[in-house]
């Protein structure tokens, strides 16, 4: 069975079947990725273009490395060597790489919906590495796989995303695509950073970080963004750190087994204190490792399909 | 020459003339007959119009459009707006100034007048109500009035503070001139689309109607206070509507005006990104839309404007957070309010001319055209029932930007006559 999409813009409205499927096809390339030759000739002769507007470095190593290891041939292309700097238009710029014959694309771009667009002026496939504040749906797919990993299931379990949810496209994805495989998911951080409509996608919110601990099976903790806009939406990082960090006591004065997770990149002492980024509930390297792997499933299963 | 108007219907509800399958002779521009011709009327140069089933309205006017000349000829052109209107069913309209240079000053009324001559359409010009439009000096109002201007707006913003606005409207308020407000809080402007499921959903910036309620509120109290006319443009907001009709109910001098895409779409058209659909205000929710219907039922909401706003392929073709806001308007105007509101029992063809017709004009102080013996025709000729699909590539618009593209629409003006000239049948001629 195929994915029922040619493109993977959003995890919003991604049937469970295609979830499942990436989840299981991620775990053979997980495999690959243990072995001493971590390489496979299944993409040869594929040419896929990173295409990055907004800086990025993890998510950009993560997706090249998966493109290696697929063996295809890929290029980079970010927006500070670019023609855009020179007044390009984005359009044109698509067309003159689309001009070079490229089978995928994987497009990062500040502005949400630029993926979509993308559909529209360019026969490749698309792959959203993030678009704007909509969404991110390769770290959600990683986030799922790492809880599936570690709890050996996704259904039934109570997800929490933890942070600045109106700023992040990794929320978003993560409460489209766990929404979908049956997890029940709150969010939870100050009510300045939770969209005021966000209640009618199916989450619950709550703004008592105790609370948020003692009542979920997993804490999906965001990076608060320290350098941007995002600082006038709460009155300090102190105040921040003291109500909404999670610190070891406040895991040990809940008393609860909880799994952490942060797709990084981290500020501790902000949203996690060093022992917790360190300590034993967490699995953010595994999450790194894991990005890969879905990373190659997804370039693998658009990438044969036509 | 002699044009015949014939088995036409008459509506003006201005003059309550309802008349059914009469005939109209026009002399030279003039109405010198309405009723039953004779073959003297019909002797020497003439053409005849065999107008069965459509109906004479006094010319409608569009007080909102943006000519974008001077500055932006690229999209627009006093010229090609004209044609524009004039092809849309218009026969007189009112330009905005938020050009470049603003319209603050009588030279550059003076241009646009100049440009505009010898068209069909007549154009208004609404001025700047501060210099540049910047919010920090009123712009000299009196002379400006003098070189012919029906109104102040710095539409595209609000009056950026309440002090600026309250020396407007008492300053406008000696020539008895609207201030036209586009009611927008700036400290709560910028998003990309109306803040709500749909701006979740696609992660773009919102903007919250309260920006607009917040406005809207001062506005209407300033008017209070100062006994200015305050008319609020491109009315989106339920809030802001029922704000509109208490105030209208207390005797303030508020009127509201609405676009048609405010009153027949929302914002789950915007899906796809198509940025076609971003426009400020932006598209509202389906509340928004009913109360909207509601008010202009009951009057709350005076009159049917455009907010045409001309743009460039190259500037529309971008993502949709980098995107102009704005649409074109003038050439679906007519048939998305005879769709939406006459055909779907919201108003009635009274109604509509009044809105489309009739109000605009008395809020800016111009005659309404008379359909009578001895006076200039200025009609617009309206085939309610017929059914067409909008072809953009038709459009005598120089920008192409409307989210109505290939919409089957019931109802269109056929043609248009004012000042000698008939536009009937995508043809314009000499009468």
């Amino acid at each position: 069975m195929p994915l029922s999409n040619r493109h993977l813009l959003g995890l919003q409205g991604v049937p469970r079947e295609d979830i499942q499927l990436i989840l299981d096809t991620t775990k053979t390339f997980r495999e690959v990725l243990e072995r001493p030759i971590k390489k496979v000739p299944t993409l040869q002769g594929k040419t896929v273009v990173n295409l990055f507007f907004e800086n990025s470095t993890r998510t950009r190593i993560s997706f090249e490395l998966a493109e290696k290891r697929l063996s295809a041939d890929s290029i980079n292309f970010s927006a500070s060597t670019s023609s855009v700097s020179k007044g390009e238009t984005f359009k044109d710029t698509i067309r003159n790489i689309e001009a070079m014959k490229v089978d995928m694309v994987v497009v990062r771009h500040s502005a949400a919906g630029t993926p979509q667009f993308l559909t529209q002026i360019s026969n490749a496939n698309i792959i959203n590495a993030g678009d704007g504040i909509h969404e991110h749906p390769t770290q959600a797919l990683l986030d799922m796989y790492s809880i599936q990993e570690k709890l050996g299931k996704i259904e039934g379990l109570k997800v929490c995303i933890v942070g600045d949810i109106a700023h992040s496209r990794v929320a978003l994805s993560n409460i489209y695509g766990l929404i979908t495989m049956g997890a029940k998911v709150t969010v939870c951080g100050p009510s300045t950073m939770i969209p005021r409509f966000i209640r009618d996608l199916g989450v619950e919110v709550i703004y008592n970080i105790d609370e948020a601990i003692q009542e979920n099976d997993v804490l999906n903790v965001l990076r608060i963004q320290l350098e941007r806009k995002a600082r006038e939406y709460f009155p300090s990082i102190r105040e921040y750190a003291t109500f909404f960090g999670i610190t070891e006591e406040r895991l040990e004065k809940n008393g609860k087994d909880i799994l952490i997770m942060h797709p990084g990149p981290i500020n501790r002492g902000v949203e996690l204190s060093s022992a917790v980024a360190d300590g034993l509930n967490q699995i953010i390297l595994k999450q790194v490792t894991n990005g890969v792997a879905i990373r190659m499933a997804v370039l693998y299963l658009l990438g044969t399909m036509n | 020459m002699k044009v015949i108007l014939k088995n036409v219907n008459i509506l003006n509800p201005d003059q309550k003339l309802n008349e059914k399958n009469t005939n109209i002779l026009l002399s030279e521009g003039r109405i010198v007959k309405i009723g039953e011709l004779n073959s003297e009327d019909t002797k020497g140069e003439i053409k005849e119009f065999d107008l069965s089933g459509k109906y004479i309205v006094p010319g409608f006017f569009d007080m909102h459009v943006h000519l974008r000349e001077p500055g932006r000829e690229d999209e627009e052109t006093v010229i090609t707006g004209c044609q524009s209107a004039a092809s849309g069913g218009f026969t007189g309209l009112a330009c905005m100034p938020n050009t470049e240079p603003a319209i603050d000053s009588a030279e550059v009324v003076s241009l646009i007048k100049k440009q505009a001559a010898n068209q069909l359409v007549d154009v208004f010009v609404i001025a700047a109500a501060t210099l540049g439009r910047k919010g920090e000096v009123i712009t000299p109002m009196a002379e400006l009035k003098e070189s012919g201007v029906v109104g102040f707006s710095d539409d595209g913003v609000a009056i950026k503070t309440a002090a600026i606005l309250r020396r407007a409207m008492e300053y406008s308020g000696m020539y008895n001139l609207p201030i036209i407000e586009h009611c927008e809080d700036e400290t709560l402007a910028g998003g990309a689309m109306n803040e709500g499921v749909n701006s979740t959903r696609l992660g773009l910036p919102p903007v919250p109607s309260v920006a607009e309620d917040l406005i809207v509120s001062r506005d209407i109290l300033m008017a209070e206070y100062t006994g200015g006319k305050i008319h609020i443009a491109h009315i989106s907001t339920k809030k802001s509507v029922e704000m509109v009709r208490q105030s209208k109910k207390n005797g303030i001098k508020v009127t509201a005006e609405v676009t048609p895409h405010h009153f027949s779409l929302t914002d789950d058209y915007i899906r796809t990104y198509d940025t076609n659909y971003k426009m400020n205000p932006p598209l509202r929710t389906k509340d928004d839309v009913e109360e909207i219907l509601k008010g202009l039922k009951d009057g709350t909401i005076d009159c049917i404007a455009s907010d045409h706003a001309p743009h460039s392929a190259e500037e529309k073709e971008v993502e949709f957070e980098f995107a102009p806001n704005g649409i074109i308007g003038l050439e679906t105007e007519i048939g998305v309010a005879l769709t939406d509101l006459y055909h779907k029992k919201v108003l009635t063809l009274e109604q509509l001319i009044e809105k489309m017709s009739i109000n605009p004009r008395k809020i800016l102080n111009i005659p309404v055209p008379k359909i009578q013996v001895g006076e200039n025709a200025n009609f617009t000729i309206l085939d309610p029932d017929e059914v067409w699909t909008v072809d953009l590539n038709k459009f005598k618009s120089k920008s192409r930007n409307s989210p109505f593209n290939k919409r089957l629409l019931t109802g269109r003006a056929v043609g248009v006559i004012n000042k000698n000239n008939m536009y009937f049948d995508g043809q314009f001629l000499a009468i």
